[in-house]
């Protein structure tokens, strides 16, 4: 899955081209002089698979969704799967190509959804072929972001991001007092009350009903939300590919060398601005249609941090990344929701964290039995001290294991949860035969903390999940999974 | 003028907190270059300590010691707590990520802040927590003060502003007469070359985390103890902050108290004022739409000082060296 770079470089057998002009023969062949990936000669295989190989195996695979679920719910999440990786793409054009912190993203989201309601519903009568509307939201939402960026465009990465920041904030007011419009407008926005009764989507005025006739997800939209990605997938991608894409990267690892060698760097900036509003208001509509409603708080920070945190899980920089990540993050959310699913991942993710952080040597399965034993051993005599200490009924087939109290002190949650932070951070501080023995009571630790506190409360913990992700990812790996490293020039 | 009298004392009030607030901002990426948005989320966290340690003292109803010391105990726990979380946030969060692009502590930072108010959000709830004062015994400090004109200024104002421009004296002091306070300029004005100089660059950036933090906890106490907290506070007062630091001019101490100030005002006068704008006898905002409002004057504020003064009121330029 060979991004950004497109041309991999040849081989020692490859014909000798001539130098030509605007290659840079040292940029070109920057991934060769990286260190050899960890999983090598595959890794090198599967970068050589073409492109349009890899979407077609993941759109085809994405199609099978009604095959494997017939459960609504999970289809619907399926389609805002693809309406995230969408919004992850167009994120990606600004972030990851262009190299600015655009933390209004989210706002242009809202001005595709805004838009399409006021188009297509009762409220201000108008009903519009959707395949008129969509294009002109695309279009405005295009424009708003050239705005936006016209104040900022010469501006560093910090001052962009208080502008764009401030303008979902900005965004965030006008929606929610729009039901009270400046200069006796009256109502536009419908207030905290958001629009209701939004048209479904039409095709020349046939409508697609959002859902069917038992209330259930209408499959359809998740086709729609699946064709728009594709296009826009190939669409970013030939952008990528052309003049434009490569001075985006320029500018991004140099803006003054960018400049120096006679590009329009500000022009490039508001166009990467302007690209990812465009997709950010294209998913907007579509959203917008399902949901027949939109309302003001969808389209705020929870929603910018969830989309930033798939483009950086992903990879900034690299399509199949970003799509990767909302294809992790936004089930996994959905997963959280559910307090047996919840436990099952943390489980899962305990494991995988274990595999990774001690590879296959013997001092997995010591730590793993060291962590069950100690399971077992403080559950018994927690039990034996007081049989109320275990009594709780969460803790589902892990029960056994984990001390679960029948009722919880309030001191309780706050003092574990933080000193669980506290132990994890001092955890990272210690090396070597210090850090293996106290890692096996850290995790106890963890999981007591996740049965007690954190099921219960998913909301929150949702977030708080989000968060750990992107702090220790930005520490970790901040190229993410499929995110190539920046060509560091010095 | 007894609504611009009392316009005007809101807005100091609000000011000086926000001051405080930008003072952190603008410590940190005076050293840093580093835009903290986890601050925000420090703040709120300060209120909450002290909301928690006046319950220790036995709540605004029951106090266990004077009203005074009680409230010198809550404001000195939030600083110290504070400070303690920002160290522990530099630490872990930021100093993994000093040499890399300028992107990712920014990304870093976000996600502190999230981490942050969801945390509080999970052991303490959602809901909003009142100090209460108005049910200490008396009510001394809503119901004294003195008055200009009809317009009454109650003392909790009088010690809201006073405490903050205390702080802000004793920060001036601390950076501009004391050696680590000079440590702190030479490192803001050149991070190698003071290193060369024999300044412990690990020791000056976490003394101004110490510093900005703990400044942010006291705004915190001083923010609660008028108006009821909530988690998600710290979202909204960091936005205000760091307009206020860039408003101030980034970087700049004095700019920032400026800053605050100038934010404060301009939240004040556009909530009362606002609907009264007539032009050519068509009113322009809906009557009695004010506060509803504000966050529109203050973006155009900003985006005003984005074209024509980027560098803020009292910034220097940023010039480039190739």
């Amino acid at each position: 899955m060979s991004d950004s770079t497109p041309e991999y470089p040849p081989g020692p057998d490859a014909p000798v081209t001539a130098p030509a002009i605007g290659h840079d023969e040292w940029v070109a062949r920057h991934v060769e002089r990286r260190l050899p990936p960890r999983l090598g000669v595959y890794e090198q295989r599967l970068r050589q698979v073409p492109w349009w190989l890899w979407l077609m195996l993941a759109v085809g695979v994405a199609c099978l969704l009604p095959v494997f679920t017939s459960s609504g719910y999970w289809r619907r999440v399926g389609f805002e799967t693809v309406i995230y990786a969408l919004l992850a793409l167009g994120l990606n054009v600004v972030v990851g190509w262009g190299g600015l912190l655009d933390l209004g993203y989210v706002a242009f989201f809202g001005v595709g959804a805004y838009g399409y309601a006021l188009l297509d519903s009762p409220h201000y009568g108008i009903h519009m072929w959707a395949l008129v509307s969509i294009p002109i939201m695309v279009v405005v939402g295009a424009l708003v972001g050239f705005l936006l960026g016209l104040p900022s465009r010469r501006l560093s990465g910090d001052y962009l991001a208080i502008v764009t920041l401030f303008f979902l904030q900005l965004f965030q007011t006008l929606a929610t007092n729009g039901d009270q419009f400046l200069f006796g407008a009256g109502n536009v926005t419908g207030g905290a009350n958001g629009l209701l009764n939004v048209d479904p989507i039409d095709f020349f005025g046939h409508e697609i009903a959002v859902s069917t006739s038992s209330g259930e997800f209408a499959i359809a939209y998740y086709f729609i939300a699946l064709g728009i990605f594709l296009l826009v997938f190939v669409a970013l991608r030939f952008v990528n590919e052309s003049r434009v894409g490569r001075a985006w990267r320029a500018q991004r690892e140099d803006p003054l060398a960018a400049e120096v060698m006679g590009m329009p760097v500000s022009w490039l900036k508001l166009l990467s601005f302007a690209f990812g509003a465009a997709v950010a208001a294209l998913s907007g509509t579509v959203f917008a249609a399902l949901n027949a409603s939109v309302f003001p708080l969808t389209f705020y920070f929870v929603t910018l941090i969830t989309v930033y945190t798939m483009v950086i899980l992903g990879g900034q920089g690299s399509q199949f990344g970003v799509v990767l990540g909302a294809a992790i993050i936004w089930p996994l959310l959905e997963l959280l929701r559910s307090p047996d699913d919840a436990r099952v991942i943390f489980y899962l993710l305990l494991g995988l964290g274990l595999l990774l952080g001690l590879r296959l040597s013997w001092k997995l399965p010591a730590v793993a039995a060291a962590l069950i034993g100690l399971g077992f051993a403080a559950h018994a005599v927690a039990g034996a001290i007081r049989d109320s200490w275990t009594a709780g009924s969460a803790g589902g087939w892990a029960s056994g294991w984990v001390i679960v109290p029948e009722h919880l002190a309030s001191w309780i949650p706050p003092v574990a949860y933080i000193g669980l932070i506290g132990a994890a951070l001092g955890l990272t501080l210690v090396r070597g035969w210090a850090r293996l023995v106290l890692v096996v009571p850290v995790l106890y630790l963890a999981a007591f903390v996740w049965e007690n506190v954190m099921l219960a409360k998913p909301e929150p913990t949702r977030y708080i999940v989000i968060g750990l992700v992107l702090v220790s990812l930005m520490i970790v790996r901040p190229n993410g999974l499929l995110g190539e490293r920046r060509v560091e020039i010095v | 003028m007894d609504k611009f009298v009392a316009l005007t004392v809101d807005g100091l009030t609000l000011g000086s907190v926000y001051a405080l607030i930008a003072l952190g901002y603008t410590l940190v990426y005076g050293v840093l270059k580093l835009l903290n948005f986890a601050h925000g989320d420090v703040f709120m966290v300060g209120s909450y300590i002290g909301f928690g340690t006046l319950n220790l003292l036995g709540g605004a109803t029951d106090l266990a010691v004077p009203l005074w010391s009680a409230l010198v105990l809550i404001t000195l726990a939030a600083m110290a707590g504070c400070a303690l979380l920002g160290v522990v946030i530099e630490r872990f969060a930021y100093r993994p990520l000093r040499d890399a692009p300028r992107i990712a502590p920014l990304i870093s930072a976000l996600g502190v802040s999230f981490f942050l108010a969801y945390s509080m959000q999970l052991l303490f709830g959602a809901q909003y927590r009142d100090y209460n004062l108005f049910a200490v015994p008396g009510n001394p400090l809503f119901l004294k003060g003195f008055h200009i004109g009809t317009v009454n200024v109650s003392l909790v104002r009088i010690v809201i502003v006073a405490s903050a421009f205390l702080l802000m004296v004793v920060l001036w002091y601390l950076v501009n007469k004391t050696r680590t306070g000079k440590a702190m300029r030479a490192t803001s004005f050149d991070r190698e070359a003071a290193a060369m100089m024999g300044i412990d660059i690990d020791r000056v950036i976490v003394f101004t985390f110490v510093l900005g933090s703990a400044l942010a906890g006291a705004a915190g106490v001083l923010f609660a103890i008028r108006v009821p907290t909530q988690v998600s506070l710290g979202f909204i007062a960091g936005l205000k902050g760091f307009t206020a630091a860039v408003i101030g001019g980034i970087g700049s101490v004095p700019g920032a108290m400026v800053g605050g100030l100038i934010l404060g005002f301009a939240e004040s006068y556009s909530a009362g004022y606002i609907d009264t704008i007539h032009i050519g006898g068509f009113r322009i905002w809906p009557e009695a739409s004010g506060t509803r409002w504000t966050d529109l004057v203050i973006f155009v504020l900003l985006i005003a000082f984005m074209i024509f003064r980027p560098q803020g009121l009292l910034g220097r330029p940023d010039i480039k060296k190739v």
